[in-house]
């Protein structure tokens, strides 16, 4: 599966790996809806790095459609709740 | 997969990205995706081209299998109407005759179905074409964007040292003002010694006697020169002739010591 890191690029990871991606996803989730800034910000750290660790990147030219997307290091709480607003990431 | 933020931002993403992107995301980004669609209408076309193709292989055979009937029944009206069975051939003849039909209406949707296949091909083709120069224009673009962040990059850092750039341009400044003095210091210097205010630690300036003895022996040069003169107007004595022969011997040996005193200068 093909994850992407927003501003940063993609990953290809190894489908045995979502397990441990999900559970901080879901905790990634909880924090976000809960509101807990500094969680968010430690479980975002602690998913991507392990996108990082887990996954092999692809190259900059390549063509492949990503299936997940996260958001990028530095996105806030805030930023990332207005992403999934009914507006969702883009406005319009 | 649980529907997490992984996967909500992935729905919202597929589902918006063809919206203002760039807004969100890295320029290239969109690029790709843009990029990525076009393949894909790409491939929808050549899908198309292959369908089409599909369907006029099977009306060719259906049209053999058609003409192949139509020649068998032929072929049965001959042979009833040698055995004299009229009837028969007429119902082979009328049942060939709708065929026929049949035929005509299949080879026209064969020559639409090939005339469609090749404005498709035509079309892939022309896409192919748009695509690939999107593609190379892309990484061009893609290039410039990177060169342009690493531009920005490269900025942030120069700014980032411009206070330590300001301490190399003071030190600049210092050396410059230093060696200003030294040369401020050296011209003193010079025309101190040569108002002999300084003694010269190099030696090459003259201390008053030698300048004094220098003068003398000038004068004896110039002591010389008279006789020489003398002697001319005089006709050329053997004493005048010798005075001047020693004179332009420079050091010669038998001038008197009182005529031609010789100094060695330290």
């Amino acid at each position: 599966m093909i994850v992407r890191i927003m501003g940063e690029g993609q990953v290809k990871l190894d489908d045995a790996h979502f397990a441990e991606l999900n559970k901080l996803d879901d905790e990634l989730l909880a924090e976000m809806e809960s509101g807990d800034e500094a969680g968010f910000q430690r479980t975002l750290g602690a998913l991507l790095d392990a996108v990082r660790r887990l996954g092999s990147p692809l190259p900059d030219d390549a063509l492949a459609p990503s299936e997940l997307i996260l958001p990028s290091p530095d996105a806030s709480l805030e930023e990332v709740r207005e992403m999934l607003s009914d507006d969702g990431l883009i406005p319009g | 997969m649980s529907d997490g933020v992984m996967k909500r931002m992935g729905m919202i993403f597929r589902a918006k990205a063809n919206k203002a992107l760039d807004r969100a995301e890295d320029p290239r980004e969109t690029l790709d995706y843009s990029y990525q669609k076009q393949l894909e209408l790409l491939q929808k076309v050549r899908r198309g081209v292959a369908d089409v193709a599909t369907s006029r292989k099977r009306l060719e055979l259906q049209l053999n299998q058609l003409q192949g009937q139509s020649a068998k029944l032929e072929d049965q009206g001959r042979k009833a109407l040698a055995l004299g069975r009229e009837d028969l051939a007429r119902e082979a003849l009328s049942r060939r005759s709708a065929l026929q039909q049949q035929v005509t209406d299949l080879e026209t949707q064969h020559q639409t179905l090939q005339g469609e296949e090749e404005k498709l091909t035509l079309a892939a083709q022309r896409l192919q074409a748009k695509v690939d120069a999107f593609r190379t224009k892309k990484e061009t673009i893609k290039a410039t964007y990177t060169a342009a962040q690493a531009q920005t990059r490269i900025g942030e850092a120069f700014s980032g040292i411009s206070e330590e750039m300001g301490d190399v341009g003071m030190a600049i400044q210092r050396a410059e003002d230093k060696t200003a003095q030294l040369q401020a210091r050296a011209g003193a210097l010079d025309e101190l010694m040569a108002s002999g205010a300084l003694d010269d630690p190099s030696g090459m300036a003259k201390d008053d006697i030698t300048a004094e003895l220098d003068r003398l022996s000038g004068g004896s040069d110039v002591e010389l020169e008279l006789q020489r003169m003398k002697a001319e107007l005089a006709g050329g004595s053997s004493a005048g002739q010798q005075a001047i022969e020693s004179g332009q011997n420079g050091e010669g040996q038998s001038a008197p010591q009182q005529d031609r005193p010789r100094f060695d200068k330290q």
